[in-house]
């Protein structure tokens, strides 16, 4: 065997550096801002928290209106309820979310994440809380500064407050988690239950284990994480590029205006300077949740929260000079082009998510809400009777995933002359699935053939929510022996 | 299994784990960490640094809990384990739960006469479905029955309908037997009685021959089968008078009877389900019949 010879290549522009690939995680001091965009989050936020925390506990028919009753295996959305059949469905309305999400996306860059993400509706109250407790950007730096209230040489008065602050604002993370993450497994247990049982600690061992696990990760997602998950979690910031075009809005600085970026004295002709409208005040860089510059062009990081726009134009304004040095424009704009919605990539997002949403609809308003299985029994084929009829048995099973009670009355076409055992009305509550013993019984006068189709068909007595009595049906076989049928036997008597 | 096996399983086992602490207590030093070993292979050449302290003391606690293991389960061979497991034991520590969870549901209607019972909606169900479960293999999902399996929703009942009667079919099974003819009548003869069984059951028989058949009948049938032909539950012979057929009523089949006989088995279910099931089962079955 010949040894294959290898040469050692090493390229000779590359100088021999290692590179970490692992950054130390910084820790960003976030600068309060208020601002239009920041008032447009209350707008968007609030009614998603609202309705987060106040939907479990609407009642609707006597159950809770929003409930996924997992060991049931029935989803209840109001006044719809779903079984595990209707798991298409689900299917088809995670297929228009994506589509929706694409399309508002390619438009209008990333304000899911900027003003209804969850994690920024909670990063946003717990930043909120952490200013409360632990004072403004500068006084937090000042604070983490400070020693603990246990240093090497014992106990230190000054690190008193420090606790206190910090406990105080863990105090409130974890509050706010422990709401959140009962709030979430009330939509599985039932909100109220869970109140009752967890106040008098009678809690199951399973139900206690998810609260604390929705609320530890509700705590460290928002607490400690941060924008450690829209960077390094989120797989929205990474694809974000596959679907933004040069007409998608995005934040972005105006490079050709601002630049030269650099201080001036006040009302001094700073354009003669060489100087453009950004003072390098870098107040953007400092309200930033993500803690990117936003100057440095459009990066994945960043949210779309825009609170770099509110802080810039809070300066433009104390400087005179146009608002909108940082703001939501497109590239397209930015080069000195317009906005056209005549794009390829958004016509066919916009047509795909309408067309899926229109058949959702339809198909979600026609859902037969009764349904009906037979099943012979493998062995016996017929039976034949004392009297000379033929008879077949058949299990049948009834489902009514109706909200009402119903009684159904049992059918058998396609088989005249055919009696039915029993041949009563079958009542099958709500949620219910009756499985009931049906024997056909027939005189072989009445036999076309030896094996023939037949269809069973129920029909409610009373009528569903739509006024229409509800009904289904199903095909399966009547055997008889061919001797017993007329057409069979040419004249020769019955055996 | 066998002893020698045994041994050899032991040996296997005990040796293996010795060899497994021998290697790595061997290797444990190395000569020069932090060189290569002097070996090449292609040009790649290999370090010799020690096991790293995590995977060494992870190797060891292994072999120790394995020596802890089969100590106290079974696995060496025939050696049950100290601990006194095994798996029968587990099934019937889970029976007894089952049963203590479960056993008051079917203990309630004990004391509930069958004919009551049977119109219990509750009880019923649970009674169709224990049938489901064990019954309805042999006497179809309606309890309708087959070739050779007894239909029960008919009025003929082969042993007795009294609680009693259907407890011991339940508890014990029942074996049926009905001789082969073939040897004591010749094809002319079980032609004959063939026809007069025709004649019992009310159809049309071939006059002369079922006239014939009726002297052999009353010689040999009617022992178990009764003078008028109306059958004996102590036997489990059938009514012949009414047209009900366990094998089929066609000349072909009652030839088929005759000649060689019918051998009907039904198990007992007595070691399978107990008295509070059974009691349940009763009142279902008559039920099935009492639904025409």
């Amino acid at each position: 065997m010949q040894r294959i010879p290898a040469k050692e290549v090493i390229a000779d522009d590359v100088d021999s550096k290692v590179f970490n690939l692992y950054e130390k995680r910084e820790k960003i001091y976030t600068r309060h801002i208020e601002g239009f965009f920041q008032r447009v989050r209350l707008f968007t936020g609030w009614p998603l928290l609202l309705g987060y925390f106040l939907l479990p506990w609407i009642n609707l028919d006597g159950r809770q209106a929003v409930l996924f009753d997992l060991p049931a295996r029935k989803f209840h959305i109001l006044w719809m309820t779903f079984w595990p059949q209707d798991f298409a469905l689900l299917g088809w309305l995670l297929a228009i979310a994506a589509f929706a999400l694409f399309f508002v996306t390619t438009l209008w860059g990333r304000v899911w994440c900027g003003y209804t993400c969850p994690q920024t509706v909670w990063t946003a109250i717990y930043m909120w809380a952490e200013q409360l407790a632990e004072g403004e950007r500068l006084q937090r730096m000042k604070l983490d500064k400070q020693p603990s209230i246990l240093s090497p040489k014992g106990w230190n008065r000054a690190g008193l407050e420090k606790t206190l602050r910090r406990l105080f604002k863990h105090g409130m993370w974890l509050g706010f988690a422990a709401l959140t993450g009962f709030t979430f497994i009330g939509y599985f247990y039932g909100i109220r239950d869970l109140v009752m049982d967890a106040w008098h600690w009678q809690l199951p061992l399973m139900a206690m284990a998810w609260c604390i696990f929705f609320t530890l990760a509700t705590y460290i997602n928002a607490g400690w994480m941060r924008e450690q998950v829209c960077i390094y979690m989120c797989p929205y910031a990474r694809f974000q590029s596959a679907m933004f075009d040069r007409d998608t809005l995005v934040i972005s600085y105006d490079a050709a205006r601002g630049e030269q970026r650099g201080s001036r004295r006040r009302n001094s002709d700073y354009k003669a300077e060489g100087l453009g409208d950004c003072i390098d005040c870098t107040m953007c860089v400092q309200v930033c949740p993500t803690g990117i510059d936003i100057r440095n062009g459009l990066q994945y990081q960043c949210i779309g929260c825009a609170a770099c726009v509110d802080a810039c134009d809070d300066i433009m304004d104390k400087m005179g000079y146009a608002r909108g040095l940082i703001s939501y424009t497109t590239e397209n704009k930015l080069a000195g082009g317009s906005w056209t919605w005549k794009r390829p990539k958004l016509i066919g997002y916009g047509a795909a998510m309408l067309v899926m949403a229109t058949l959702f609809v339809i198909v979600l308003a026609n859902r037969q809400q009764v349904s009906v299985e037979v099943m012979r029994d493998r062995a016996s084929l017929f039976q034949q009777l004392s009297d000379g009829r033929i008879e077949n048995a058949y299990q049948l099973r009834i489902i009514n995933r109706d909200g009402m009670d119903h009684e159904f009355v049992v059918e058998v076409a396609d088989l005249p002359g055919a009696t039915l055992v029993p041949d009563r009305p079958v009542a099958v509550a709500s949620g219910e699935i009756a499985d009931l013993l049906l024997r056909v019984q027939i005189s072989p006068e009445n036999l076309q053939q030896a094996n023939q189709n037949v269809m069973f068909r129920i029909v409610s007595v009373d009528s569903g929510r739509n006024g229409q009595p509800l009904r289904a049906e199903i095909e399966n076989r009547f055997i008889a022996p061919a001797s017993s049928v007329p057409a069979n036997r040419n004249g020769s008597p019955a055996p | 299994m066998s002893t020698g096996f045994s041994l050899f399983v032991i040996v296997g086992t005990l040796g293996s784990l010795l060899v497994y602490a021998l290697l790595l207590f061997m290797n444990r030093r190395v000569k020069n960490p932090g060189q290569t070993t002097g070996h090449e292979f292609d040009g790649i050449s290999e370090y010799d640094n020690p096991l790293p302290a995590w995977w060494f003391w992870g190797f060891a606690l292994s072999i120790l809990f394995a020596l802890g293991y089969l100590i106290w389960f079974p696995g060496l061979g025939n050696f049950q384990g100290i601990g006194g497991w095994t798996s029968y034991g587990q099934l019937e520590d889970q029976q007894a739960e089952a049963d203590e969870r479960y056993g008051p549901v079917f203990a309630q209607y004990r004391n509930v006469p069958v004919d009551e019972l049977a119109k219990d909606p509750a009880a019923m169900r649970m009674g169709q479905r224990m049938f489901a479960n064990n019954c309805a293999q042999c006497h179809g999902s309606a309890g309708t029955g087959s070739h050779g399996f007894p239909n029960l929703t008919d009025e003929e009942w082969l042993w007795g309908n009294s609680p009693e009667q259907i407890h011991a079919t339940l508890s014990n099974g029942r074996q049926a037997t009905m001789p082969a003819w073939g040897a004591m009548l010749n094809a002319i003869g079980i032609r004959n009685v063939t026809e007069y069984v025709i004649q019992l059951s009310g159809r049309e028989p071939v006059a002369d021959q079922a006239a014939l058949g009726k002297v052999e009948f009353d010689r040999l049938c009617a022992v178990c089968h009764g003078a008028d032909g109306k059958g004996q539950q102590l036997m489990g012979a059938p009514d012949l008078t009414n047209n009900i057929w366990l094998y089929g009523g066609s000349r072909e089949e009652i030839t088929e009877t005759l000649l060689n006989g019918r051998n009907g088995r039904m198990p007992g279910f007595a070691d399978r389900l107990d008295d509070n099931r059974l009691h349940i089962l009763n009142a279902y079955v008559r039920s099935l019949s009492a639904a025409q």
